[in-house]
């Protein structure tokens, strides 16, 4: 069994006055144990909703929550706040975008470290303090020592991230989620997290759900990749599948929209045309048929379903022929 | 007309730290630019990148003059920029246009669009009467993609691209000479980065114009610029083509800098070997002695490095590097070394030979 099963998973916010707005709309994935899942998206794809449904920081009141998430067997939906509580942190961890908002601004780090130590390992304050700066220590943030009593604002972006990180596997959780825990970062301090990261998930035997917009991210470090467009999941493959041969034309086009490093020179970029706010809703239409270089009359009458076809699942009617070039823009 | 057209030489902007309340004292500098020599020729795109304070935004607005630059100068088709004054700079600035990172933030929100592209064209004379200017504007919006509907919206009702799109006519509508471009894409989606990318692109062909484009991304920078230059901590570490940057890094950090950037390519990633540089970027306001890179390089010599500063020097054609040890690195004479990472305090700007004296505050002043 996986470890982590979410199934249907639906977040709608309901607002005063407004349409009720469906942030998530069905997502199913599975996380086997030490399996990297990866969860790509522009933004409003629904992601870090996702990821806040599963940790269940999503406010009681406003968002609506359906569908299991079950972690070793159990519904964490079902579960009572203070349940909640005692599993955050212990059996799942979170690393968060930026890190200078979520750790404590007048806490010492080191506070910080031994805080989870001691709620969830029930360790003395002495015992704990040394393990804090063990954990320091191998995120590899130099001096833990003297690191342990300063404050946030003492560290540089990437060490405060290194320190998230330490807190979040503290109880060495078997589950962890890291939404994009590298966009504030500069590219060779994100090399530096990223390569930190796939070290202590392999060592440690974590499984990691790693949220991104940046498909190169994904593509060095996920097993299995699922890309959200509109708060569904359009196509879910292995890696080496999906980026070999992306079904579904989203990914085609945000393949084909990145500039690359080792493209040839001279090579045109091909933009997906529109932008998210060109959306219609899935109820009865494909949601991405609007921008959609493959669209047929029928996307916009029927929402295509999730199949399992090609080796991989995918929601479209009409999936790209592997080898054909992106279609061309269209000014808009 | 000669090819060049802009030309900075030995650029320096030091942003003075100052500390107490009754005299304002200068306790030290941010060395945000430190001595930067480019040419753009006419017609071509010049990339500048480097890593968030680095001072490549600080590089584009001296040359701007949006910010007084400490030393140095930059002469624009011929005539020294910054040295002219009043009336002579302003209408100098109609050929050099901005275009910013965040498109909401550099348009007014309550000016409408039309209004936007109009205060350009009224401030340099440029507006001939309602009919040619309505016919200039609608020329404007066809150019970058937008209906003509759109003159009478404001800011907000559009989308991140199309703002930037606005952005970018109104750089446009003065029909300058040089458009700098401060990090153009970086606060877009990727798939609409691309739209923006290509439009770029398509309106520097059609109106022949030429481009400073400032990025922390190499990918976008590499795939837009003719020539890139790549800046550390206030210098220049290495200038090539586009091209040859790519294919050949001289610099070590440029490596380090092209091992970092994720390709979206698993089959690419796993072969991939990563040069991963230990540490934090120093403080612009407290630099290393010699080699600004030196801290970090995994190439260091023990002679030179730490305290000789290396000048760009042309290895190639068209190739510039700033390090001692450029050939030999190429050559594989010297190999990499493990680096321990050095710690950088975060607001431990000042140098600590700088003696603290006198109050920092009022407090402290009146109760000594």
């Amino acid at each position: 069994m996986a470890l982590l099963e979410v199934r249907d998973l639906t977040v709608v916010f309901q607002r005063k006055g407004e349409e009720p707005f469906r942030a998530v709309d069905g997502v199913s994935f599975d996380v086997e144990p030490g399996q990297t899942v990866g969860l790509v998206g522009e933004s409003g794809c629904g992601k870090s909703v996702t990821s806040l449904a599963i940790m269940g920081l999503l406010p009681k009141r406003g968002a609506k929550i359906t569908g299991t998430v079950s972690y070793d067997g159990t519904d964490l939906l079902k579960l009572s706040d203070r349940e909640m509580r005692d599993r955050r942190g212990r059996d799942l961890g979170m690393v968060f975008q930026d890190p200078l908002s979520s750790l404590n601004p007048v806490v010492p780090i080191g506070l910080q470290v031994t805080e989870v130590l001691e709620r969830h390992r029930g360790m003395p304050r002495k015992e704990a303090m040394i393990e804090a700066k063990d954990l320091l220590d191998k995120v590899g943030i130099p001096d833990p020592n003297r690191r342990l009593k300063e404050y946030p604002h003492q560290l540089s972006g990437g060490m405060r991230q290194r320190a998230l990180i330490a807190i979040a596997l503290a109880c060495r959780p078997k589950l962890l989620i890291a939404d994009e825990p590298t966009t504030a970062l500069d590219v060779t301090i994100q090399a530096q997290i990223l390569s930190l990261m796939k070290e202590l998930v392999q060592d440690l035997g974590t499984a990691l759900v790693m949220i991104t917009h940046d498909l190169g991210v994904v593509a060095g470090l996920c097993d299995e990749v699922n890309v959200l467009y509109g708060g569904k999941v359009v196509e879910k493959a292995m890696r080496h599948k999906l980026f070999a041969e992306p079904r579904h034309p989203y990914t085609h086009g945000l393949l084909a929209s990145i500039p690359r490093l080792d493209a040839a020179p001279g090579e045109k970029l091909t933009p997906i045309r529109g932008s998210v706010a060109d959306n219609i809703p899935w109820t009865s239409a494909c949601a991405f048929a609007p921008r959609c270089p493959n669209a047929l009359d029928v996307c916009r009458a029927e929402t295509p379903a999730e199949v399992e076809k090609l080796g991989r699942l995918l929601r479209c009617h009409n999936p790209v022929v592997p080898g054909t070039p992106a279609a061309e823009e269209v000014p808009v | 007309m000669s090819e060049t057209l802009v030309s900075v030489q030995d650029m320096k902007v030091h942003f003075p730290i100052k500390r107490g309340v009754f005299m304002d004292r200068t306790v030290g500098y941010v060395y945000a630019v430190d001595g930067v020599d480019l040419e753009i020729k006419r017609g071509e795109t010049y990339g500048l990148v480097g890593e968030s304070g680095c001072g490549k935004s600080t590089l584009g607005r001296a040359m701007l003059r949006l910010n007084e630059p400490t030393a140095g100068k930059m002469v624009f088709d011929g005539q020294d920029f910054s040295a002219l004054k009043g009336e002579e700079l302003r209408k100098m600035r109609r050929r050099i246009q901005m275009v910013f990172q965040d498109p909401l933030s550099s348009l007014d929100p309550r000016q409408s669009v039309e209004s936007i592209l109009i205060e350009g064209l009224r401030a340099h004379d440029l507006d001939e009467g309602k009919e040619s200017t309505s016919k200039r504007l609608r020329e404007l919006l066809s150019a970058v993609g937008l209906p003509s509907t759109a003159l009478r919206k404001y800011p907000h009702e559009f989308s991140g691209g199309q703002r930037q799109r606005i952005g970018i006519a109104r750089a446009l509508a003065l029909n300058p000479d040089l458009i700098v471009a401060d990090e153009p894409v970086s606060a877009l989606d990727v798939s609409v980065q691309a739209q923006v990318v290509n439009l770029l692109e398509e309106l520097q062909d059609q109106f022949g114009l030429t481009y400073l484009v400032i990025a922390h991304d190499l990918a976008v920078v590499k795939h837009i610029s003719d020539r890139v230059g790549v800046m550390y901590l206030g210098g220049l570490v290495e200038e090539a083509t586009a091209e040859d940057l790519y294919a050949e890094p001289l610099h070590p950090y440029t490596r380090a800098l092209l091992s970092a950037i994720p390709v979206p390519d698993p089959v690419v990633e796993d072969r991939r070997e990563r040069i991963l540089l230990a540490g934090d970027l120093p403080s612009p306001a407290n630099p290393p002695s010699g080699c600004r890179f030196h801290t970090r390089c995994p190439w260091r010599q023990a002679s030179r490095c730490d305290t000789e500063r290396p000048a760009l020097r042309e290895l190639k054609p068209g190739h510039k590097v700033a390090c001692h040890y450029a050939e030999q690195i190429q050559s594989g004479e010297i190999q990499p070394h493990e680096v321990k990472p050095i710690l950088v305090e975060e607001g431990d700007t000042l140098s600590p030979d700088i003696p603290l004296v006198g109050p920092a505050s009022v407090t402290e002043a009146l109760n000594p």
